[in-house]
């Protein structure tokens, strides 16, 4: 098995604070990754370094093998890396349609035949295809602001994938989400990683969610990995049962 | 509802249009030379709008480009160069000077930004004023030849303004092709939350660039007909005080809307005429028009109206 | 040498003025967000207060300072916190932005409408006579000048430092919202900042008004230079504004004399453009990284 990602001995630290210390691991190809962690253990700040919107201390980051350091975020992304934000990132004053083809277009062509193609860059059936999947049709002309908490969510992460990524980082995705759209959400999300085998990474605090989602899990605490394994281990790992309660 | 809010507004657009190819029709060499001037500096203000309308980068140096498009067709036509090369030229420079100009906004923002280019605005003009050899210096350049196109001379007020007109127009058009391409989305990304947009494939800097060169170009093309237009350039109208206003005008018709730097034009070019017997007053209403509108209404006239015709949103609570 | 050394005195007297302004712009960013366009028409404007004060209304001169810096100070800083400010900050930095261009104009504007284009003499505070210390001429006005710049910012920085309301309003503009959960009132901390401009900018009109002359145009390339000020020392802290002024008092001054009197004004542009694209935090501030 090829690893897609390959994070190696990762650091970032800001004047004197290490945010992320020494992180090293591997995501295969088809795989379901859950980094869990306190708050403040480094988490979103290993996924900006991993994705170039930071640029890491020391430490290596590799895409298929092949050395991606610091590159700019839009470029790994056009390499078929895309992410979600901790915060909900879309656009509000544009509508959902727009969203989403703005997601995609990027991906078609250069820049300049952009200009002289079609104002939907193509992507048109792409869009209505994946309002579809995350069932948004009814409100694909509406603008972006004017959604439901969840249902911007819900765009957010089909913006991540409407370019079908090799490899998506999502960045708390069922923060703030109800427990039903939750359960559509991760069924939704499964059904991409078996349908276009796609890898994901996925940072999340609800515990119940992310043992539902995920293969491996790696624990995050004070910028370390502290303990790795599938679901059921990491849920027995003393350290880890640690690392939570001796903080809270 | 939606169907007839466009509706309204495509008659008024028709009639808008009907109105400027007819008005010189009634209109004295004075009023339409002014008519002229609004197209002038419509473009300008296009211009503009696409820098900080649509790709939200502010730039207080309009007028430099402007000056950049007058002088060097003032100065190469004076010399014998036919027009379309001088137009031509002014467009592709400030095309270029605009994509340099457009480096310090890839570290800074705001009013680090406003500052940066206000300084290079002021740098051009002082060297407007100082290189006599070259601009002529207070002097200015004089008998700035108008155009004759396909053996028809432009020399006459009307001619001139169904040329400049025609400029207008073919600007709009390129503009509005521009905006619906997949680039104004990514302008309007880049405007709205650049790091998401990063994070999409959209590469900021060359957009950010993009947006700064074409913004400039337009004023190089607007330059190129005002140097024509009014036949003797001199420093004067391309100090900090011409990107002010420019900057006024694309803020009061609605920044980020296709149709207001046109309104906007009317605003700060034609409304004055119209108002002359206000005297200075008519500059203390504007500066107060700005502010109230910015209080009430930061996305200008045309955003005000957008929100007060704007239907209430569907679906979503 | 004499000579340098009087260019240098006379070079810190108008940066020590240019210094008071950019404090103010200053204040105002750290504890509002507001940046101030009109900041250079908020110089120009005292002096005709002071002008209409002995004019008008026959006063001598200090009780006609003593009303134009109240009204300033209620004008420029009170109302124009409230009228202004207050309502548009809510929509971000842009539309407060384009606003106080608007104010400037309508500042200008006015001035032109009620008191005329032309340039009107100020009375001086000194003699404009020389000095001769260890041999060096100084002009007694710069000497004045720079002394009173002094005094107000060392009181100012007492007053920062030293007191309770000013130690709150440093909280305030280091972190608002950390100083309100402290039980700060920023609010009121905020209008502090906002009196205190009025009250910078009136000192710097009185010290710089009779070197150039009342005109309504005086503010154009006042707030300019107060907004180099402030970029050149880093536009986040008191102290920057204090050195950036001061330098570009001094280099404008020297620019005046070794350099073309027509590109003089291009030096302290060229220097903006240097410090924003290859320091931008200010040679004196800290950089600020942002993560997402």
């Amino acid at each position: 098995m090829s690893s897609v990602l390959e994070v190696r001995d990762l650091k970032k630290s800001f004047g004197g604070i290490v945010a992320v210390d020494g992180v090293s691991f591997g995501v295969e190809e088809g795989e379901i990754l859950g980094i869990i962690g306190p708050n403040g253990s480094g988490k979103s700040t290993l996924f900006n370094c991993i994705l170039g919107q930071l640029q890491p201390t020391a430490g290596e980051v590799h895409l298929d093998g092949r050395p991606v350091t610091g590159m700019r975020a839009c470029d790994l992304n056009r390499l078929g890396v895309s992410r979600t934000f901790q915060l909900l990132q879309i656009f509000p004053q544009l509508t959902v349609r727009k969203n989403l083809i703005l997601a995609g277009q990027e991906h078609q062509g250069t820049m300049l035949s952009r200009l002289a193609g079609r104002p939907d860059a193509g992507l048109s059936a792409a869009a209505e295809r994946m309002l579809g999947f995350f069932r948004l049709e009814r409100l694909a002309d509406e603008h972006a602001a004017d959604l439901s908490y969840g249902q911007q969510k819900l765009l957010d992460v089909a913006m991540a994938f409407m370019a079908g990524p090799r490899l998506a980082l999502l960045d708390e995705p069922a923060g703030g989400v109800n427990p039903t759209m939750l359960a559509s959400l991760r069924e939704r999300l499964q059904a991409i990683n078996a349908e276009q085998g796609s890898t994901f990474v996925v940072i999340e605090h609800n515990m119940e969610f992310v043992m539902a989602l995920c293969n491996r899990i790696l624990v995050l605490d004070e910028g370390r990995v502290i303990a790795q394994g599938d679901p059921a281990q990491v849920r027995r790992d003393p350290k880890v049962i640690e690392a939570y309660l001796g903080r809270s | 509802m939606r169907h007839s809010r466009s509706l309204a507004a495509g008659i008024m657009l028709a009639l808008g249009a009907a109105f400027l190819v007819v008005a010189p029709l009634g209109l004295k060499p004075y009023g339409i030379f002014i008519l002229s001037m609004w197209a002038v500096m419509t473009i300008a203000a296009i211009g503009l709008n696409l820098t900080l309308g649509y790709a939200g980068q502010i730039s207080l140096a309009q007028a430099a480009f402007v000056g950049i498009g007058a002088y060097l067709t003032a100065y190469l036509t004076t010399k014998g160069w036919p027009f379309w090369s001088t137009y031509m030229l002014g467009g592709v420079s400030c095309f270029a000077i605009g994509w340099l100009l457009g480096y310090p906004a890839l570290r800074v923002q705001h009013h680090y930004l406003a500052f940066v280019t206000l300084a290079f605005n002021t740098l051009v003009y002082l060297i407007f004023r100082n290189e006599e050899w070259l601009t002529g210096g207070i002097y200015g350049i004089s008998n700035v030849p108008r155009p004759v196109v396909l053996g028809w001379s432009m020399n006459g007020p009307r001619e001139f303004y169904y040329f400049c007109l025609a400029h207008l127009a073919l600007v709009s058009v390129a503009t509005w092709w521009l905006l619906r391409s997949p680039w104004g989305l990514a302008f309007v990304a880049l405007r709205e939350n650049p790091i998401r947009a990063l994070s999409l494939g959209v590469d900021t800097r060359r957009y950010t660039l993009m947006a700064f060169a074409l913004g400039a170009g337009l004023g190089g093309i607007s330059g190129a007909l005002y140097a024509p237009l009014v036949q003797f350039i001199d420093p004067t109208p391309f100090a900090l005080g011409l990107s002010l206003n420019l900057l006024l005008m694309v803020v009061l018709g609605g920044s980020g809307y296709f149709f207001g730097p046109f309104l906007g034009a009317i605003v700060a070019v034609l409304l004055p005429e119209w108002l002359r017997f206000t005297e200075g007053f008519y500059l203390m209403g504007y500066a107060l028009l700005v502010i109230v509108l910015m209080a009430f209404s930061p996305s200008g006239l045309l955003g005000l109206a957008d929100r007060l015709t704007r239907p209430a949103p569907r679906g979503a609570p | 040498m004499a000579d340098l050394l009087q260019l240098l005195v006379a070079g810190l007297a108008t940066g020590g003025i240019y210094a008071l302004v950019a404090i103010g712009f200053t204040l105002l960013w750290q504890t509002s967000q507001t940046i101030n366009f009109a900041q250079g028409e908020f110089v120009m404007l005292p002096a005709f207060f002071v002008l209409i004060g002995m004019g008008y209304f026959g006063l001598s001169f200090w009780p006609a300072v003593a009303l134009g810096g109240a009204l300033s100070v209620v004008l420029l800083g009170l109302v124009f916190k409230k009228l202004m400010v207050e309502p548009m900050i809510r929509h971000g930095v842009l539309p407060l932005v384009i606003a106080t261009i608007g104010l400037a104009i309508l500042m200008k504007e006015a001035v032109r409408q009620f008191y005329g284009a032309d340039a009107w003499p100020f009375p001086v505070l000194a003699a404009t006579t020389d000095v001769t210390v260890f041999g060096a001429v100084f002009a007694v006005q710069s000497l004045v000048i720079l002394a009173i710049c002094v005094a107000v910012v060392v009181a100012l920085q007492l007053f920062l430092g030293g007191t309770r309301t000013g130690r709150c309003m440093q909280a305030t503009a280091q972190n608002p919202t950390v100083a309100r959960l402290l039980g700060i009132r920023v609010e009121r901390m905020i209008l502090y900042t906002f009196l205190i401009n009025g009250a910078l900018v009136t000192v710097a009109s009185i010290l710089i008004t009779p070197i150039y002359l009342a005109k309504f145009t005086n503010g154009e390339w006042l707030g300019l230079y107060a907004f180099i000020a402030a970029i050149i020392g880093g536009f986040n802290q008191v102290r920057g504004a204090i050195a950036g002024g001061l330098l570009l008092g001094v280099v404008d001054n020297f620019a005046a004399v070794y350099l073309s009197s027509q590109y003089r004004t291009a030096i302290p542009l060229l220097i903006l453009i240097v410090v924003v694209l290859f320091r931008p935090q200010g040679l004196l501030g800290r950089i600020e990284e942002r993560t997402v």
